[in-house]
C-alpha cells in the first residue's frame, strides 16, 4: 500500500487548550505510518461563529487554508469537527458557485494565492477508517481495550448536515445512526455502548451565550453514557472534549445530578490500543482524571 | 430493483391519552411491509386492521400539508413521504414510532403544537407593505429576487426542525428554527417592509438567534430541505448589517473571532472569553480556568502561538471584511 500523507489542519485548540489532542494525533500517525504535513500558515476556521459576523471574510480565510493544502497537493485532514464542518462547507459553497469562487479568489490573489478546489477535506477519524482501514488497525492492536465499556460521542459537526459530510466520507454515515466511532471502538478491542445522546449536541457553541442550555446538553450527554454503563467516553472533536471534560460541574448543577466520566480523544483511544504510553498521549492534560490506566 | 419486496417489521408505537393515562406506553405490532409502502400506510393499517383507537394526524398525503410529521427512531419524518425500506436501511427492522415531542403528546402521535404556532407567529410570517387599493399591475418578483429567499418559502410548518432542536427542548423562550426560517423568508422578500422589525425580534437574547447551539439538527430534520440553520446565519448577518447588533456577550463572541484572527491568525481562547464576557463577567470562568491551567490547558498571553504568514491573514481581513461592529 502506498504511504498515506495528508496536510494537517490542526485548528486552534490543538495548539492551546487540548495539547493532548495534538500529542496523540502525532503519536498515532507515527504508529500507523501516516505522514502529516502541518499547515502552519492556517488561520482559525471561525468556529461557526465568525460567519455570523462576516460570512465573506470567513469564506476567504477558510479558502486560504484550503489553498495551502492544495499547494502541497494533499488531502486536508482535520482533527476538529468544527474545523471539518467550516472548511468543507467553504469548499462546497465555492465548488458549487463559480461567481462566489471568483470573488473569493480575487481577494486571495492579493496575497498571491488561489483556491482551486483540488484538495479533499476529511477528518482524521475518517482518514483512519476509510483510507487506513479498520481491519489493519485491528491487526495492529497490541493492548486491546477489552475490559472497557466505551461510549462514543460523535459530535454534531462531523455527522450533520449529512449531505455535506458524505461528500468527504467514503463510507456513508447516517447521522441518526452513526457507526464509524462504534466500529473504531470495536476495532480497538473495546465494547461500544449505545445511548441516545451519542449523536447529540454537547452544547459547546452556546456555552457563553446560552450557558443553561449548554450545561443541560453536557449533563444529558454524560448522564446518558453513565446510564449505559460506560467506563469512559471517546470523541473525535476537541470542542466536545473540552465541554465534556472540563464543564461537568456546571452540567451537574444544571441537571440536578452528579455527572462525570473520563473522556478520551479518538486519537488517545487508538493510541492506547496501539501501545502508546500515557505520556505520549498526554493523558495528564485532562481535567476529569483518566483513572483507568 | 430490490430483490426483497416485502419484509417483516416490528413497530413499537407510542400510546398515550392525556384524559385517561398517567404515563405513556408502547404497543407492538409485527407486520409484513412492502417496498412501496410509506409510514402513513402502516399507521393506517394498524388503525384500520388492529386498533381503531390509534390517533395521528393525516391530510394531504403529498408531503405538502405538514400535519403527519412524527418521529421514527428519533428521526423526524413526514409519515406520508418516508418509505419504510429507507428507514429499515438505517435502523433495521425494529422501528419506534413516536410523536414529534413525547412531552407534548395529547393522544398517541398527536401533539399540542401551540408552542410552535405561537413562536411562528412571533416571527411575523407575512408580507407587510403599502399597497394600492386598485393596483394597475401585478407585483411581480423577478427570478433573481425570488432566489434571495433561498427556498425558505418551501417550509410547510410541519415542526420537524422545531421538535428536533435541542435549544427549543431546553429553553422555552427560544423561537426555534422554523420561526427563524419564516423570519428570514419574509424579510428577504423584496415586497416586504418589516424586515427591521423582524430583525429586532430575532435579535433578543434567550428567544432570538443568538441562543442557537449550532448542532445542525434542523438542517438534517427538514423534509423540504429548507436548511433553517443557513437562514439563522443569514439573520445574524442581517442584524450586523442593519447595525442593530447589541453590545452583549453573544455579539462580542462572534466579533471576537475576527479580532483574534487579526492578531494571531489563530483564536486566542482566553482573550475570546474575556472579550465576550467583559472584565467582570469573565470572573465566573476563573474556577474552571484554574483547573485547566493546572493541567496545562491554558496558554499565557505571552506564549500565544501565531499562524505563519500572519501578514497575509491581516491583509485579507483588511480587504475582505464586509461589516463593522
Amino acid at each position: 500500500m502506498k504511504e498515506l500523507k495528508y496536510a494537517l489542519f490542526t485548528g486552534c485548540t490543538a495548539k492551546e487548550s487540548t495539547p493532548e489532542q495534538m500529542m496523540s494525533t502525532l503519536a498515532v500517525a507515527k504508529k500507523l505510518g501516516i505522514e502529516l504535513v502541518e499547515l502552519t500558515e492556517a488561520s482559525c476556521c471561525g468556529a461557526s461563529h465568525l460567519q455570523d459576523y462576516d460570512d465573506f471574510l470567513s469564506l476567504v480565510l477558510n479558502a486560504r487554508n484550503i489553498a495551502y493544502a492544495e499547494m502541497h497537493g494533499l488531502t486536508m485532514v482535520t482533527i476538529c469537527n468544527t474545523c471539518q464542518l467550516n472548511t468543507s462547507m467553504t469548499k462546497h459553497r465555492l465548488d458549487h458557485n463559480a461567481a462566489l469562487k471568483a470573488k473569493v479568489n480575487e481577494k486571495l490573489a492579493e496575497v498571491g494565492l488561489e483556491y482551486k478546489g483540488t484538495s479533499q477535506i476529511t477528518h482524521f477519524l475518517y482518514a483512519i477508517i476509510d483510507d487506513f482501514g479498520l481491519d489493519k488497525i485491528k491487526e495492529m492492536v497490541v493492548k486491546p481495550l477489552s475490559q472497557f465499556n466505551i461510549a462514543p460521542f460523535y459530535g454534531c459537526h462531523n455527522i450533520r448536515p449529512s449531505e455535506l459530510q458524505n461528500e468527504s466520507h467514503k463510507a456513508h454515515e447516517n447521522p441518526y445512526n452513526p457507526t464509524s466511532l462504534d466500529d473504531l471502538i470495536i476495532a480497538c478491542g473495546g465494547m461500544s455502548v449505545d445511548y441516545v445522546e451519542k449523536n447529540k449536541c454537547c452544547g459547546f457553541h452556546a456555552e457563553l451565550q446560552a450557558p443553561h442550555t449548554a450545561a443541560v446538553l453536557t449533563g444529558n450527554a454524560v448522564a446518558g453514557a453513565m446510564d449505559a454503563n460506560a467506563d469512559w467516553m471517546v470523541t473525535p472533536c476537541p470542542l466536545c472534549h473540552l465541554k465534556l471534560d472540563t464543564q461537568t460541574h456546571h452540567a451537574s448543577i444544571a441537571i440536578g445530578r452528579e455527572v462525570s466520566l473520563p473522556v478520551l480523544h479518538m486519537q488517545q483511544m487508538v493510541g492506547l490500543a496501539l501501545g502508546c504510553t500515557s505520556a505520549e498521549l498526554g493523558l495528564k492534560h485532562h481535567v476529569t482524571k483518566v483513572n483507568f490506566i | 430493483m430490490d430483490a426483497l419486496t416485502s419484509q417483516k417489521v416490528t413497530f413499537k408505537v407510542f400510546r398515550f391519552n392525556e384524559e385517561t393515562d398517567y404515563l405513556p406506553y408502547y404497543n407492538t405490532y409485527t407486520l409484513d411491509v412492502t417496498h412501496e409502502e410509506v409510514v402513513l400506510d402502516i399507521l393506517n393499517r394498524i388503525k384500520w386492521d388492529h386498533d381503531g383507537s390509534l390517533s395521528y394526524r393525516r391530510s394531504c398525503r403529498h408531503g405538502i400539508c405538514g400535519v403527519c410529521s412524527i418521529k421514527v427512531n428519533g428521526k423526524a419524518i413526514l409519515a406520508c413521504k418516508s418509505r419504510l425500506f429507507d428507514l429499515i436501511n438505517v435502523f433495521g427492522t425494529e422501528l419506534v414510532i413516536e410523536p414529534l415531542s413525547t412531552k407534548r403528546a395529547i393522544k398517541d402521535l398527536i401533539i399540542d403544537k401551540k408552542d410552535f404556532w405561537d413562536k411562528h407567529a412571533e416571527a411575523k410570517p407575512f408580507l407587510t407593505g403599502e399597497i394600492e387599493e386598485t393596483p394597475q399591475s401585478e407585483h411581480l418578483v423577478s427570478p433573481h429576487d425570488a432566489e434571495k429567499l433561498l427556498e425558505a418559502d418551501y417550509c410547510i410548518q410541519c415542526g420537524a426542525c422545531h421538535y428536533s432542536c435541542p435549544a427549543v427542548a431546553i429553553n422555552e423562550q427560544f423561537m426555534g428554527p422554523a420561526a427563524f426560517a419564516a423570519a428570514y423568508r419574509f424579510s428577504a422578500d423584496v415586497r416586504d417592509e418589516s424586515a427591521l422589525e423582524r430583525l429586532h425580534i430575532v435579535n433578543e437574547e434567550a428567544s432570538g438567534v443568538w441562543d442557537c447551539v449550532k448542532c445542525m439538527e434542523c438542517a438534517e430534520a427538514c423534509p423540504k430541505e429548507v436548511n433553517p440553520i443557513e437562514k439563522i446565519t443569514k439573520l445574524h448577518n442581517m442584524i450586523f448589517e442593519a447595525n442593530i447588533a447589541k453590545n452583549n456577550v453573544a455579539t462580542r463572541h462572534a466579533v471576537g473571532f475576527a479580532h483574534s484572527i487579526a492578531k494571531h491568525g489563530l483564536l486566542d481562547e482566553g482573550e475570546l472569553v474575556r472579550y465576550s464576557e467583559g472584565n467582570i463577567g469573565v470572573l465566573k470562568h476563573v474556577p474552571v480556568a484554574l483547573k485547566m491551567f493546572t493541567k496545562g490547558k491554558i496558554i499565557l498571553p505571552w506564549n500565544m502561538p501565531k499562524s505563519d504568514k500572519l501578514d497575509e491573514i491581516q491583509k485579507l481581513i483588511k480587504s475582505s471584511s464586509t461589516v463593522k461592529f
